[in-house]
């Protein structure tokens, strides 16, 4: 395995849960929903995914309960901001803070716990092709989800009817409830959709990226997937780019600092940050870009009037 | 069945007094179970928690320390969220006002004059308000979600602190390690009394929550806030500037979060160095909505989400139990204030015989 | 209600305070961590050493720790309540909890308090810490030996002496064997980030190293080493379950026998402020986890090396050794001294990196 191709295995690692995560909150602040919750959900997937490959004994049940264990937890952001019309940013906030400490309390008999690692997929033949053998056909079965999940994601929201109606309710509530859509309960549908990635996107680090539980181990990287959507402006295939372009930063400054180029680390550490800002506002600048993608009644609560 | 709301013609008064005091028996109920789950008793658990602390007299200066910065950034943030910017990058301003309140004491450690601490106070509010100026500029000219600019911020701030205790900044005599020469005792925030550790940052904190409360309550300013945060469309029509009040509420939350990141440096621990704050600015967040938005309520949830700390320090060492079950009590207390606070805006129904139609 | 709550309390309070006067005729030892007892690095380190003082002294002692607490202004409210609540011994496990642990010594001048790896004492206040940079010589000349590419990679969390000092020793161990031994430096700038630590393991890997150590916590590192192929070391803790086949061994922190030593001197009465204790291999501090995945004759040396540095024979820090430029700064046969190590801020000659300012 050449080292280009080993950088780039490295970045897929890296940028995978991003996306999974982003791709999640991107169909729900298209539902018109702002979900600050993502951290939270994240993390209570990475420790409900390490629990459950380590009780079951198979990674596999892991990354259900990992899955489970977001949408169940999202569902508790929806019930408030949904159904009783709480701020969507404080009860997303509060989401994450109830996470982090949930999760460190029910991680608590795995610390230290060696994990299983869910197994990568080999194909003879053609995951030794040069290149981009390993790359496309040897990699964890999550990255190949990641992979899927945005392009269904794309199709669904741009070439169907209910991807359609979904960014109706997004941009106008009043007038899609108007029409007889039953807003708020495709909005429960998003945000179910958006814990259950990040629930993904969790058992993702727990189970592959490094196979063990560690207390807040999803190192704002919930953050940086609500970062993702907005520098994507609401659009999958940005979000993807988006998240291996961070990726790549990240990887691409411990490299930097390996290679001994003698920047201060701490500069290094910051770029991935001020990378995102300058993109965002890049992203920002571009206001028709911006008018046409972001949806109109993003983190209003809406409540139907009859 | 279904949950049905119906706004209510006009905010009911008794239900905004009644909400924070019902939310508050819930999480009681709450964390009672929650303890009784774990296997301790619940109400010992509840009385190490919420009362253990204020029995003796260091620990309700421990308190007054632990409060003063919450209620110093939460009232900040009370009325950047009124007005509908979101800064949750408080604890990347509170960094940086400390850094630059710490000129003074670090590179002229030798100045004794009792100007040192007045101003060092006010370089810190300048930094802190300079600092949020950054997403304050990025939002009203270029349209950027402050929500994330703020928050990516944080950490660049606190990596550059990072970089100047260890590099230019580091103390001489200090066998390299990374913090800076400690302050004279000029630049240090006095001590109010001589039974314990509260200094004048609590003072500050109480002061600023009021000055807050009548800016909001008596000043057209405050009136401004409440319109642009109800309605920008009103806001608009009656000639008030949104650019203006991004950039007023970020700076002056950031002046807050500066101020309380000075005198924490300069109270507490009276050196820089690179940990300096136990993210004081997220928990800030929690504090603001604990009090409502409303500057004096800043002040209650302050010392309330305070109390939580302390008593989940006892309750670690008399029941041992761990500090995420604190965690998790302090994130139940918000979701019980936040779902209460619905019912002072809308009336909730729960009916079983509509939910046929819709369906 | 809530009067309700408040009169059982009291009488809880009550019935709580008769259990302590009980347990006076106990010493009371006290920690204060600042991660999680169960971080699988440097806490649990300490955990572990607690726990061995309650199985070695007994009913005798009672212990009580507080564990996440940041090194703010937080610390020193926690040292203090653990001082009021009754502790004849405080042990502070961080860097940063020097200066406040010697602010609530000043109040309790009863109270016995250890800070680990700090430079400032008291009359009732000493410091105590481990010669970690022994068993990193010895690492480095195992890497050397072992490496076929003659590249290793350093994980290094924040440039503290501590960390520097452990660079250095890797080098001098790795120099000893092959002097051409080459080094690759990577700074996390933070003790405990799972998935940073993996990232920078592959990142190293990628470049080329085939032998790992690192100085941040997690064991993320050496699953990455296992997964690989390579080899690695473990750090604090014995990490052979996260690499079977990739641990030669572990760098372990044990910090129990010290305690005890420390709790038994407290209640005999001769235990003395205003001390600082660096102990190191031959005090059993620091003990290497068994040689494994390495042929005989590399055992064989790692263990020699072992047992010169116990015996004293050995220094790791013996001259000729010039500084990363060139500059001399050990003379032949020359010792470095405890102060320069505890202050270290430079690299030794051969080390590949910049040292970050």
């Amino acid at each position: 395995m050449g080292i280009f191709e080993s950088i780039l295995l490295t970045i897929a690692t890296a940028a995978t849960p991003l996306l999974i995560a982003a791709i999640g909150e991107l169909v729900v602040e298209r539902s018109g929903v702002l979900n600050l919750g993502v951290e939270g959900m994240m993390v209570m997937g990475a420790v409900c995914g390490f629990a459950g490959a380590s009780l079951a004994g198979s990674p596999w049940i892991g990354l259900l309960a990992g899955v489970a264990a977001g949408a169940v937890f999202s569902q508790l952001f929806a019930v408030l901001t949904l159904s009783i019309a709480t701020n969507q940013v404080a009860t997303g906030l509060s989401l994450t803070l109830l996470g982090l400490g949930l999760s460190g309390m029910i991680g608590e008999p795995f610390v230290g716990e060696a994990g299983e690692k869910l197994p990568s997929l080999f194909i003879p033949g053609l995951s030794e092709l040069p290149l981009v053998g390993r790359l496309v056909f040897g990699q964890d079965p999550i990255f190949y989800l990641s992979v899927i999940l945005a392009l269904v994601t794309a199709w669904f929201l741009f070439r169907t009817r209910a991807g359609l109606t979904l960014r109706s309710i997004g941009d106008n509530p009043a007038s899609a409830h108007a029409l007889g859509i039953a807003v708020i309960r495709y909005r429960y549908l998003a945000v179910l959709f958006g814990g259950a990635c990040a629930g993904l996107a969790g058992a993702h680090l727990s189970l592959v990226y490094t196979p063990q539980w560690v207390e807040n181990m999803t190192a704002g990287r919930g953050w940086i997937a609500l970062a993702l959507v907005v520098f994507a402006s609401w659009r999958p295939a940005r979000v993807a780019a988006g998240a291996y372009l961070f990726g790549g930063v990240t990887i691409g400054q411990l490299h930097a600092q390996a290679l001994g180029f003698g920047i201060p680390s701490q500069l290094l550490s910051a770029l991935p940050y001020l990378a995102t800002v300058v993109v965002l506002v890049m992203m920002s600048r571009n206001k028709r870009l911006m008018m046409v993608n972001t949806p109109a009644s993003l983190g209003r609560p809406f409540v139907p009037e009859r | 069945m279904r949950i049905e709301l119906e706004k209510r013609a006009s905010p009911s008064q008794a239900y905004a007094l009644l909400s924070p005091v019902i939310a508050l028996a819930l999480t009681l109920v709450a964390g009672a179970i929650l303890f009784a789950a774990l296997g301790k008793d619940p109400a010992h658990a509840l009385y190490v928690l919420f009362i253990g602390p204020l029995t003796e007299i260091w620990s309700l200066h421990e308190l007054a320390v632990k409060a003063a910065p919450l209620i110093m950034i939460g009232v900040g943030l009370s009325v950047c969220y009124r007005c509908n910017n979101w800064n949750i990058g408080a604890e990347g301003q509170l960094v940086i006002g400390a850094i630059t309140g710490s000129i003074i004491p670090v590179l002229f450690n030798d100045w004794h004059s009792p100007l040192v601490l007045p101003l060092m106070l006010v370089m810190g509010m300048i930094g802190g308000a300079l600092y949020a100026a950054i997403p304050a500029f990025l939002k009203a000219q270029t349209n950027t979600n402050e929500i994330l600019t703020s928050l990516m911020l944080v950490y660049v701030a606190q990596l550059f602190l990072d970089w100047m205790v260890r590099g230019p900044w580091r103390d001489p005599e200090g066998f390299n390690f990374p913090v800076t020469r400690q302050f004279q005792d000029e630049a240090i925030l006095p001590e109010l009394l001589d039974s314990g550790r509260a200094n004048l940052g609590i003072v500050f904190a109480i002061l600023a929550a009021f000055a807050i409360w009548f800016m909001m309550r008596y000043t057209l300013k405050g009136f401004e806030i409440k319109v642009i945060g109800a309605s920008e469309r009103a806001g608009r029509f009656a000639g008030f500037s949104r650019k203006g009040m991004i950039w007023f509420s970020m700076m002056l939350s950031g002046a807050l979060a500066g101020l309380a990141g000075i005198c924490e440096v300069s109270g507490v621990i009276n050196k820089l160095q690179p940990e300096i704050s136990p993210g004081y600015g997220f928990t800030a967040i929690i504090v603001a909505f604990l009090g409502r938005l409303n500057p004096l309520g800043v002040i209650v949830a302050g010392l309330v989400l305070g109390l939580t700390y302390l008593g989940g320090e006892g309750a670690q060492i008399e029941l041992n139990i761990s500090d995420k079950v604190v965690r998790v009590f302090q994130g139940m207390l918000l979701f019980f204030v936040l779902a209460c606070d619905t019912l002072s805006i809308y009336r909730v129904r729960l009916s079983l015989a509509r939910a046929a139609r819709e369906a | 209600m809530k009067k309700m709550i408040i009169s059982l309390a009291v009488a809880l309070a009550a019935s709580t305070a008769a259990v302590s006067a009980q347990a006076a005729d106990k010493t009371k030892a006290c920690f204060v961590y600042i991660g999680p007892k169960t971080d699988g690095g440097w806490t649990q380190a300490h955990d572990v050493g607690r726990q061995y003082v309650e199985k070695e002294l007994g009913d005798k002692v009672e212990t009580q720790y507080v564990e996440n607490v940041p090194e703010g202004p937080d610390a020193a409210r926690a040292i203090e309540r653990l001082a009021r609540s009754g502790c004849s011994i405080v042990f502070t496990t961080s860097f940063g909890y020097m200066d406040p642990t010697l602010q609530v010594a000043k109040k309790f001048p009863k109270v016995k308090f250890e800070h680990a790896t700090g430079f400032k004492t008291a009359p009732n206040v000493t410091t105590y810490n481990s010669r970690f940079y022994e068993g990193r010589y010895i690492i480095g000349q195992i890497a050397a030996k072992m490496s076929k590419t003659g590249v290793a990679g350093y994980i290094a969390s924040v440039p503290i002496p501590e960390v520097v000092m452990g660079i250095n020793a890797f080098e001098q161990g790795a120099k000893s064997v092959n002097p051409n031994f080459k080094m690759k430096v990577v700074w996390v700038n933070t003790w405990h980030d799972a998935g940073k630590e993996a990232d920078a393991a592959k990142a190293l890997i990628d470049q080329g190293v085939d032998i790992l150590t690192q100085h941040t916590d997690s064991a993320a590192p050496m699953q990455i080493a296992e997964e690989r192929g390579i080899h690695a070391f473990g750090q604090a803790f014995d990490q052979i379950k996260a690499g079977p086949k990739a641990q030669l061994t572990a760098i372990m922190d044990t910090w129990g026998p010290y305690y005890v030593k420390r709790i038994k001197a407290v209640m005999d009465g001769t235990w003395k402020g205003g001390e600082s204790s660096w102990d190191g291999l031959k005090d059993g501090i620091l003990t290497m986890a068994p040689y494994t995945n390495m042929p005989d004759d590399v055992k064989k040396m790692a263990e020699d090396t072992e047992a010169k540095i116990k015996s004293g024979e050995l220094h790791p820090f013996t001259g000729p050794i010039n500084k990363q430029d060139g500059s001399a700064w050990l003379k032949a046969g020359e010792k470095a001294d405890d102060g320069t190590l505890l202050g270290m801020n430079f690299y030794v000659e051969g080390v590949d990196d910049k040292l970050p300012k």
